[in-house]
């Protein structure tokens, strides 16, 4: 089963850092490209979505009675979700879009979706930064009450992401069904996912529920950090780390098979 | 030294597995060449792909003690999107190479003009082979993978090709596979014949050549029937 050359194991690391980097160029070209304003639109977005959610729920009248500002709920909510929903849906079509390239033998399965899954979380980081910055600046948001839970939580959510990303992409190489159910689950998984709401919203069963989801941890614990002791969060950080041990060596073990099945 | 050990590979199809390779074994002395004859769908293609490691065998080892290229065919290696630039530049960044001394090589060798920095998927097939022929030319190695690349392209690029690859690099390995037999008399050292998933090796290049044709015929009467 095994191809044999005689690489160290630093010669290895040599060579995976020259793969990285070289993917990682191919998809800036891509992703952020030369005709469109790829990387105006890594904060672009987010910010319309932003923006939009935050005219609603000004409209409607629904700001909450927990002084809550909605447009922080908002920024770190949706933030959240292009944290894990980016990553994985780029892992989706990330060997289809990447095949011809691992005609090189040291460009492996592996490589294309870590490249893809540090520049989703990348963009998503720098996404983030830049439209709290702009928000706070203005004075829409306040600045963040504990960095190092922000980061935390952060931390934990790039986690949650980078496993889902690999369990999606190895399992799409291995069946395209996979990738469709996906698109359908991410809709669903959208509203569920702490986006909108903060867990001690909702009635108690609810919560049960919801928090059977890691990133659910996650934004709470994100949103600790963002407000301090204004809210109440619900979290349990060995269960969400638990989970995406799991997930993470699934997600492993799947792209293994996925790379021994690479056919041209 | 290049060594194919007991190499066997299944695909899955919708008829259930199909063994395209059954224990295929090869050794390849560096600076020394092989040519394999095989006809269409014997399974060529696969056994390059996995010597150049592309594909991984179903069981089997292949140890390369050399550095072998990637398979040397038409434009297989590319992204789409990317520019023959950008290609080159990729290419380079794998295998560890400053891509800038090279530009000028490529660009003459390939021809291609303004395309050089169009995406590569408005390429001819024509445009695809030549780039694809002038990065693994731009790469250094010990041991090139062709894959019928001498097949197509024109009689000007099969010139150059030759001067290239069996001239100023005559001293290199290569195991060159094509379903031409006056190909392999041409430019092979060494013959051997991939037939019915099994890889037959001959003391002389004419022997398998006589063999090739053998199973030709074979071919034609059974279909005759």
């Amino acid at each position: 089963m095994a191809t044999i050359t005689d690489t160290s194991f630093f010669q290895r690391f040599a060579i995976q850092r020259r793969v990285l980097h070289a993917l990682m160029m191919r998809e800036v070209i891509t992703r952020f490209g030369r005709d469109n304003l790829g990387v105006l639109w890594l904060v672009g977005e987010p910010m319309i979505f932003t923006l939009g959610v935050a005219t609603l729920w000004t409209m409607s009248g629904l700001n909450h009675s927990s002084g809550v500002p909605i447009v922080a709920i908002a920024v770190t909510g949706y933030s959240s979700v292009l944290m894990w929903r980016n990553s994985a849906s780029r892992c989706g079509s990330a060997i289809e879009q990447n095949k011809p390239l691992l005609y090189h033998r040291s460009v492996q399965t592996i490589d294309v979706f870590l490249t893809r899954i540090a520049l989703e979380i990348g963009g998503a980081t720098a996404s983030f930064i830049v439209l709290s910055s702009f928000f706070i600046y203005i004075g829409w948001m306040r600045a963040p009450v504990d960095i190092l839970l922000v980061l935390t939580g952060w931390l934990m959510l790039a986690w949650f992401g980078a496993s889902l990303a690999l369990l999606i992409g190895g399992g799409t190489a291995l069946s395209p069904i996979v990738e469709r159910i996906w698109h359908p689950a991410a809709y669903l998984l959208f509203p569920m996912s702490g986006a909108a709401f903060m867990v001690d919203w909702l009635p108690q069963n609810l919560q049960r529920i919801v928090l059977l989801l890691p990133m659910v941890h996650g934004v709470e614990i994100l949103r600790q950090g963002y407000f301090g002791n204004v809210v109440r969060s619900h979290y349990d950080i060995s269960y969400m780390a638990v989970s995406c041990l799991v997930l993470s060596l699934m997600g492993l073990y799947i792209v293994r098979q996925a790379a021994k099945r690479v056919e041209f | 030294m290049l060594s194919v050990e007991n190499v066997s590979k299944v695909y899955a199809t919708r008829q259930g597995p199909r063994m395209v390779l059954n224990d295929v074994s090869l050794q390849l002395a560096p600076g020394r060449n092989i040519g394999i004859l095989g006809r269409n769908g014997a399974g060529k293609s696969t056994l390059i792909r996995l010597i150049s490691g592309a594909e991984r065998p179903t069981s089997g080892h292949i140890r390369r003690r050399m550095r072998v290229s990637w398979p040397l065919a038409f434009g297989g290696a590319f992204q789409p999107h990317l520019t023959g630039l950008d290609n080159l530049k990729f290419v380079c960044r794998v295998y560890g190479v400053n891509y800038k001394p090279l530009v000028p090589f490529v660009e003459e060798f390939t021809e291609l003009g303004i395309y050089f920095r169009e995406p590569v998927e408005h390429y001819s097939h024509g445009m695809l082979t030549r780039l694809a022929f002038a990065l693994s030319m731009a790469i250094e190695f010990d041991c090139f993978l062709i894959d019928e690349a001498m097949v197509v392209g024109d009689v000007r690029f099969h010139e150059r090709c030759h001067v290239e690859l069996f001239q100023k690099r005559k001293d290199r390995a290569f195991i060159l596979v094509t379903h031409e037999a006056h190909v392999i008399k041409l430019y092979c050292e060494n013959a051997a014949v991939l037939h019915a998933g099994q890889l037959l090796s001959f003391s002389s290049v004419d022997a398998a050549y006589d063999f090739y044709q053998s199973t030709m015929t074979e071919h034609a009467a059974q279909h005759r029937d």
